[in-house]
């Protein structure tokens, strides 16, 4: 076996990468959530000066990019990668920004676990030694998204009480093999998983096993026990989501309900702001990531986590075909100091 | 007396909708293609012309009212003009509704823009 | 994970996890609410009546003006707010029909006039015409051989 990997789905960075800024944009809805203060920019209006929810989104990603990097001190022309993905067809949102943004693009598709996904591959490309600095960054718009998945706004339908609400928010990491953490030190990557969940409504459903087996594998194929870390936290499994993922844990034998969060719990209130489950989408785990939980790992209020984005595969022609729904959840380890690392 | 029996009329049509949306898989665009099928050929066999006479507005303003209107105008036609009637009859009866809609569709459209969801 | 379930255990499981929607009470918003819609149309309708029209002007009438009402409500933003407490009493009437009308129409308009909002106002309002013209066809056509 390769000399970094642990298991069939786990490596040990040798030279653990680190995240040496952050930044977030979310929309206003995202802002007078219990999360606000952690955000760098709230949009007052999530049109952002554009005339398209599309056009509105790709800016959020540019600018949580261009700001990211102005944060870390480097220059556009520092950055050997940008990894950016998005949830609307054909990442219109990342390969438009990277067309003005003019960095060395590969654009990924993991629905709502890319922020995970990019962090893994930026990871993986410094510790190989090919990229010093890396942008990871992926957005959704709550406008945009519900357009391409479910009803135009305007219609006057009910969504069930499990349903999810999209986030509109863009997060990115810029990602540096010299840093003083916090460091990217394991990374576990997901199979696609499906238990035959077909309900679009129903995300947290369909995706909760999929984080439950990458979950159990990284604590499998590293030996460490839950309560090593100080916050297991998935994407955007939701209320639903999240008690099926401790359920099925369970039964694995790993009991993480004390150390378990998941952003899309987090992000709003969902008694007041009426957001049923909780909230959805790349940017739940990408502004909850380089928001709120970066944050507090600089303070040292988190000095341990495993973040687990978390992402449904499907698209709106699978879903008309009565196509279930095949999920993935990727799992980085985000720790402030480095142990045990040779 | 003409309110009561509309209200409660149309309001058991829309609660009948209300409980396929929440107990079956059936989405809103499914209750409206059925309810409108269902109406038409509630009227083909003599039974909605029953409910609108009790109803009123009640029983022609929900959908299955549409499929009512082109059942009844398809049926009055063919008795008038023959076979041609079946194709003739059920637009000509619904045509206000149906021209009304496409063009008042267009007008919004141009006049509103979409709001996002609070 | 050791744990295997198929597609209708974990269904099953699921159904215990997933909050169930409140149908009594959307019932009864939906009764009120289709109610209430329902007495408009029965206020058009009888307002027509008295200026003397005829039974098929008075129908026309009354769907043309619901019609609009559905429409202009959902141009000012208003109708998904009461599709969202009133659920099907609002989806039902014909203004309902409107709303799905008008509300791609609108949100399809950065796609252009033709392709955007000249295709796209038929999301769901096709489907209703297809079904419920095609089956006025037929009924009228076993109207002909049998009643004809």
């Amino acid at each position: 076996m390769a000399s970094k990997r642990l298991g069939k789905q786990t490596i040990k960075l040798a030279v653990p990468p680190s995240i040496i800024s952050a930044y977030t944009i979310v929309g206003p809805k995202e802002g007078e959530g219990p999360l606000a203060e952690y955000f760098d920019s709230i949009l007052k209006d999530d049109y952002f000066g554009e005339d398209s929810w599309e056009k509105a989104e790709s800016k959020m990603l540019r600018e949580a990019v261009k700001n990211a990097i102005k944060l870390s001190g480097k220059n556009d022309s520092d950055i050997d990668y940008l990894l950016a993905g998005d949830l609307l067809n054909q990442i219109i949102s990342s390969s438009f920004a990277a067309r003005e943004l003019q960095i060395p693009f590969l654009g990924l598709y993991g629905a709502c676990s890319t922020m995970a996904e990019s962090l893994s591959v930026g990871s993986m490309l410094i510790d190989g030694g090919y990229a010093d600095t890396i942008v990871c960054v992926t957005s959704s718009h709550f406008s945009s998204a519900e357009r391409q998945y479910r009803f135009p706004l305007e219609q006057g339908v009910q969504r069930p009480p499990y349903a999810q609400w999209t986030v509109t928010g863009s997060g990115a990491s810029v990602l540096s093999a010299a840093g003083k953490g916090p460091y990217i030190t394991y990374i576990t990557t997901g199979k696609v998983i499906d238990f035959g969940i077909k309900d679009g409504n129903n995300m947290g459903a369909a995706m909760a096993p999929a984080a439950a087996d990458t979950i159990s594998a990284h604590l499998k194929e590293t030996g460490r026990s839950p309560g090593y870390y100080d916050l297991i936290v998935t994407g955007d499994l939701a209320t639903v989501g999240r008690e099926i993922t401790i359920d099925l844990l369970k039964k694995e034998g790993y009991y993480i309900e004390p150390v378990y969060n998941d952003c899309g719990i987090m992000i709003f209130d969902g008694k007041k702001q009426d957001t049923h489950s909780g909230g959805s989408g790349c940017g739940c785990s990408a502004s909850v990531l380089n928001g709120y939980l970066y944050k507090e790992m600089q303070k040292g209020n988190l000095n341990k986590i495993l973040f687990i984005a978390t992402g449904a595969l499907l698209s709106p022609i699978s879903a008309w075909q009565g196509e279930s729904i095949p999920s993935i959840a990727h799992a980085i380890a985000i720790e402030r100091t480095i142990q045990g690392v040779s | 007396m003409d309110y009561a029996k509309a209200f409660i009329t149309g309001g058991i049509i829309c609660v009948i909708g209300q409980i396929l949306m929440d107990q079956t898989k059936l989405t809103p665009a499914r209750v409206l293609v059925l309810f409108v099928t269902l109406g038409a050929v509630l009227q083909g066999m003599g039974i909605y012309q029953k409910i609108v006479d009790f109803g009123g507005a009640g029983a022609t303003v929900p959908l299955p009212g549409f499929g009512y209107a082109l059942a009844k105008g398809a049926m009055k036609d063919v008795k008038e003009a023959g076979l041609l009637g079946a194709f003739t009859g059920g637009i000509k009866a619904t045509a206000g509704g149906i021209s009304g809609a496409v063009f008042f569709g267009y007008i919004m459209a141009l006049l509103f823009n979409p709001k996002t969801k609070k | 994970m050791k744990t295997k379930m198929s597609a209708k255990e974990y269904e099953q499981y699921i159904k215990s996890k997933v909050p169930k929607p409140n149908t009594l009470k959307n019932c009864i918003m939906a009764f009120i609410a289709g109610g209430l819609i329902c007495d408009v149309g029965q206020f058009v309708s009888n307002v027509s009546k008295s200026y003397g029209y005829n039974q098929e002007a008075v129908s026309a009438i009354t769907a043309t003006t619901m019609v609009f009402i559905g429409a202009f409500l959902t141009g000012l933003g208003l109708y998904d707010r009461i599709g969202k407490y009133a659920g099907a009493g609002s989806i039902v009437p014909i203004t309902g029909f409107a709303n799905s009308i008008v509300s791609p129409a609108m949100e399809f308009k950065r796609e252009g006039f033709v392709f955007g909002v000249g295709a796209k106002m038929f999301l769901i309002a096709g489907p209703v015409l297809v079904y419920g013209i095609s089956t006025s066809i037929i009924i009228g056509i076993l109207n002909y051989i049998f009643a004809g």
